[in-house]
């Protein structure tokens, strides 16, 4: 019997980059295939050129037996291929119904007809068993219930058969992901076939049939699930035995040194109810949550780039009113943002010019002039110490790789020289190696006394990182807790602790 | 990934690193500057070949004149357009602020200096309040300044009486724009020449300068970064105000009075001059040269084409294409630096 799609030998490649060599995939119908591999090896494009967002270099594709040229996104959908993103792409001023019929309502000429689509909608969504209302607003909606909405999106179209996924747990809370997995399974049942990204192993050993590996744009190989244990697919993934993760944990602190942030009771208008923590001299705090609650938002409170509506803060035993970021640093709290691109560089200019930005004002000379060459060394220096991957500080940071990019922004910071620095995911987008130097990095500078606080998605991150971890769901701080002997059970409890009643799809 | 790295630093690091202070320009914006410097050389070459009466000592003269007003105006405004604004009311403030002048020398019979500042400072209020309408109350450049420009047309139709303030009684007061201090260039353009390498240097060399490119470049992070933004903001659209001052005064000065009903579309022909200089309207890129050799090209061409009798309405449109062209060239080439990695 033919396979529902075989891809055999496809490569890629981007100037400088080869994204895949040689990939090799097979996909039945009724089957949960899971592909792995680390941020880089390739997932993302396999999946567009399966989308047919890329064309490949080389290499075959057929689905049921036939050959395939991938043209476009439309063609995909023609041979039944649909994909849900990470980043959803839908509508959030449209309803559900809306979205999902989006370029082919139902039409009497030119005019949408309204009822018919929300009638189909609706026996859509009862036929998938998704509560959900065919009129309600997309932006309304939890991640998790768009998510829904993606997949009867998906499945609206009569020839979807293949369908690929990708991290669509990454968002959603405990209970959402069982009802997500009562969805896909009754998928299966009704043979269509389904390639399932996802980081977490306990997730694939719940849902998944087969498991393939990618590794640096290759194919390292497939094996059943029941077949193989976690370190070997993490092994396989890569391509080294991993050490006993847990010794990287950092020593208990010495004892209580002195409190050099104290947040109380902080709330903003929208998401933030009573959030309260202390910071230590030398101390990592970790901040674990699921997407949504309220982590960054609670950092860019302290910070004032968000207005709060309740709490205090209090740096170094002084309370303070931050207004703004310029207030924040100038009481020695510096943020470094999740969104690196977006919020944290200027990716046009050059690496002097970034690294300098907070602290320009110790480069500035008589009458407002700056100088040039102090500001070249202290980068020069940087550049040194942390050792940055540039040929010199006049390269534009665009040509910089991610873990690069992230030293120039940790770099900045440091020549500001703040007590308090907050890293809000730190490590996104960056290749397992500069990972381990990041970390390493945070550790030295929390030895030396900053006081450090770390908020991270994924929570191997912030065990291996912390001294003490926050915990939030829902907006609000569910547990304050020691690193010690601490698991991941543990932390994702309180993660998803339901605080409000009746949130989930 | 470090293929990629090294490949674009590469072709980086071949540009000559400058020694001096600031920062180095991108080699990108020196080509630009090359391009916009050749076609000048260019154009000067063409109308001196086509028509005797252009490549004369006079008329070099006259076209620098003809640029002072226009250069002055698109020299303040290239810091708003690098910041990522846009300011619609340099044409009518000017003429507001050359107003403002014509009353404290005439009515009011205050001495030149109190006018002439005056003016200035008044340019630079007009500046601050666009600003403090687009950094306080959040409103898009465009808009605050649309407004402003409308404001400032009916403010000088207002304080003028709808006529025009004669200033050749004023003593000294024409010479600011038409004396000679060096023979045969009149003083205007030596306004023009000494502001631009004032500018060029509080661009390149200040903290001002850098906080224009800065937040041109990325709001946001700059304000993470734990600047004061609005307050660089402010500065910027008041010195930029301060230039229209300088311009309106400058414009009375060459036309011995203040004239109500002039000004509007002159903020368009600055920003023409700006672009066709290679300063992005998307905010982060540019420089003061650029802006000044836009300038030179636009009144070039107009005077060539004058001196040639073609129609001045046929100059309006040859002055729109070489806007396009500009631009085109300058994506044209950035496109090609770039090249088609993934998005």
């Amino acid at each position: 019997m033919t396979r529902l799609l075989e891809i055999r030998d496809v490569s890629k490649g981007f100037p400088g980059v080869q994204a895949l060599q040689g990939v090799t995939l097979e996909l039945s119908r009724g089957e949960v295939l899971a592909l792995v591999g680390e941020n880089g090896a390739g997932k993302s494009t396999l999946m567009k050129i399966l989308s047919g967002i890329y064309t490949r270099d080389s290499g075959t594709i057929t689905v049921d037996g036939q050959e395939v040229e991938i043209a476009g996104p439309r063609e995909a959908q023609q041979l039944g291929i649909s994909i849900i993103h990470q980043e959803m792409n839908l509508l959030p001023h449209l309803t559900v119904g809306q979205n999902i019929f989006i370029g082919r309502e139902p039409r009497l000429g030119p005019f949408v007809q309204e009822r018919a689509l929300r009638r189909r909608t609706q026996a859509l969504l009862d036929e998938l068993g998704i509560g959900l209302s065919a009129t309600a607003m997309v932006g309304d909606l939890t991640v998790a219930q768009q998510q829904m909405v993606e997949i009867a999106k998906a499945l609206s179209f009569e020839s979807t058969k293949i369908l690929i996924m990708d991290e669509p747990t990454s968002a959603i809370s405990l209970s959402e992901t069982k009802v997500l997995f009562r969805l896909i399974r009754s998928l299966r049942e009704r043979g269509v076939g389904i390639v399932y990204i996802s980081h977490r192993m306990e997730e694939l050993r719940q849902i998944a049939d087969r498991v393939s590996v990618l590794r640096d744009g290759q194919y390292i190989g497939t094996r059943d699930i029941s077949d193989v244990t976690d370190a070997e697919i993490i092994a396989m993934m890569v391509g080294r035995e991993l050490s006993q993760r847990h010794d990287d944990r950092p020593r208990p602190r010495r004892a209580a040194e002195d409190v050099v942030l104290s947040v109380r009771g902080l709330s903003t208008r929208t998401l933030l109810r009573e959030v309260s923590f202390d910071l230590h001299r030398g101390e990592i705090l970790g901040f674990a949550g699921l997407m949504g609650a309220g982590r960054t938002e609670t950092a860019r409170a302290v910070i004032g780039a968000d207005p709060m509506t309740d709490g205090t803060v209090t740096v170094h035993g002084k309370q303070v009113r931050i207004t703004g970021p310029d207030v924040a640093v100038r009481h020695g709290i510096g943020y470094l943002p999740e969104d690196r691109k977006r919020h944290g560089l200027m990716l046009e200019q050059d690496v002097v010019f970034n690294l300098t930005m907070s602290a320009l004002r110790s480069f500035r000379g008589p009458a407002g002039f700056l100088r040039g060459r102090k500001a070249s060394e202290v980068t020069d220096s940087y550049i040194e110490s942390l050792r940055i991957k540039t040929p010199s500080g006049r390269a534009r940071v665009k040509n910089l790789s991610g873990g690069n990019q992230q030293k120039v922004v940790i770099a900045k910071w440091l020549a500001r020289d703040c007590d308090v620095l907050i890293f809000d995911e730190p490590t996104r987008g960056i290749d397992v190696g500069a990972k381990e130097e990041i970390y390493r990095l945070l550790a030295d500078l929390a030895e030396q006394g900053k006081a450090i606080i770390v908020i991270s998605s994924e929570l191997p991150e912030v065990l291996r990182l912390s001294h003490r971890i926050v915990v939030m769901s829902q907006g609000r701080v569910t547990g304050v807790l020691d690193n010690e002997g601490l698991d991941q059970e543990a932390v994702m409890e309180l993660a998803t602790k339901n605080i409000d009643e009746g949130a989930a799809a | 990934m470090t293929d990629t790295t090294t490949t674009d630093a590469a072709a980086t690091s071949t540009a000559p690193t400058a020694a001096g202070p600031g920062w180095r320009q991108s080699l990108g914006q020196r080509l630009q500057q090359a391009l916009a410097f050749g076609t000048l050389i260019a154009l000067v070459a063409f109308f001196s070949v086509a028509s005797p009466n252009f490549f004369t000592i006079s008329n070099l003269s006259s076209i620098l004149l003809a640029t002072a007003v226009i250069g002055i105006l698109a020299v303040g405004t290239t810091f708003v357009i690098i910041t990522g604004g846009i300011d619609l009311s340099i044409g009518t403030g000017m003429t507001l602020c050359s107003v403002v002048t014509g009353l404290l020398l005439t009515n009011m019979g205050m001495p030149l200096v109190v006018g002439v500042l005056g003016g200035i400072a008044f340019g630079a209020l007009l500046g601050f309040v666009n600003g403090f309408n687009v950094t306080v109350l959040g409103l898009p450049p465009f808009i605050a300044t649309l407004a402003m420009m409308m404001m400032a047309q009916g403010l000088a139709l207002v304080l003028s009486g709808v006529r025009p303030i004669y200033l050749s009684g004023v003593p000294g007061f024409q010479q600011i724009a038409l004396g000679q201090l060096v023979p045969r260039i009149p003083n205007a353009v030596l306004i023009l020449f000494g502001l631009a390498l004032l500018l060029g240097i509080i661009l390149t060399k200040t903290v001002l300068g850098r906080m224009t490119y800065a937040i041109g470049s990325n709001a946001e992070a700059t304000r993470l970064s734990g600047i004061n933004t609005r307050r660089w903001l402010l500065g910027v659209y008041a010195l930029a105000g301060a230039c229209t001052g300088l311009a309106g005064v400058v414009m009375a000065s060459r036309l011995s009075s203040a004239q109500p009903q002039l000004g509007m579309g002159y903020e368009l022909q600055a920003i023409a001059a700006v672009i066709i200089g290679g300063t992005s309207l998307m905010g982060g890129r540019g420089s003061i040269l650029g802006t000044l050799i836009g300038a030179l090209i636009m009144s070039v061409l107009i005077n060539g084409l004058r001196i040639m009798a073609v129609q001045s309405e046929w100059q309006t449109v040859v002055t729109g294409i070489v806007v396009l062209v500009a631009v085109f060239a300058d994506n044209l080439r950035k496109r090609r630096a770039e090249g088609g990695g993934p998005v």
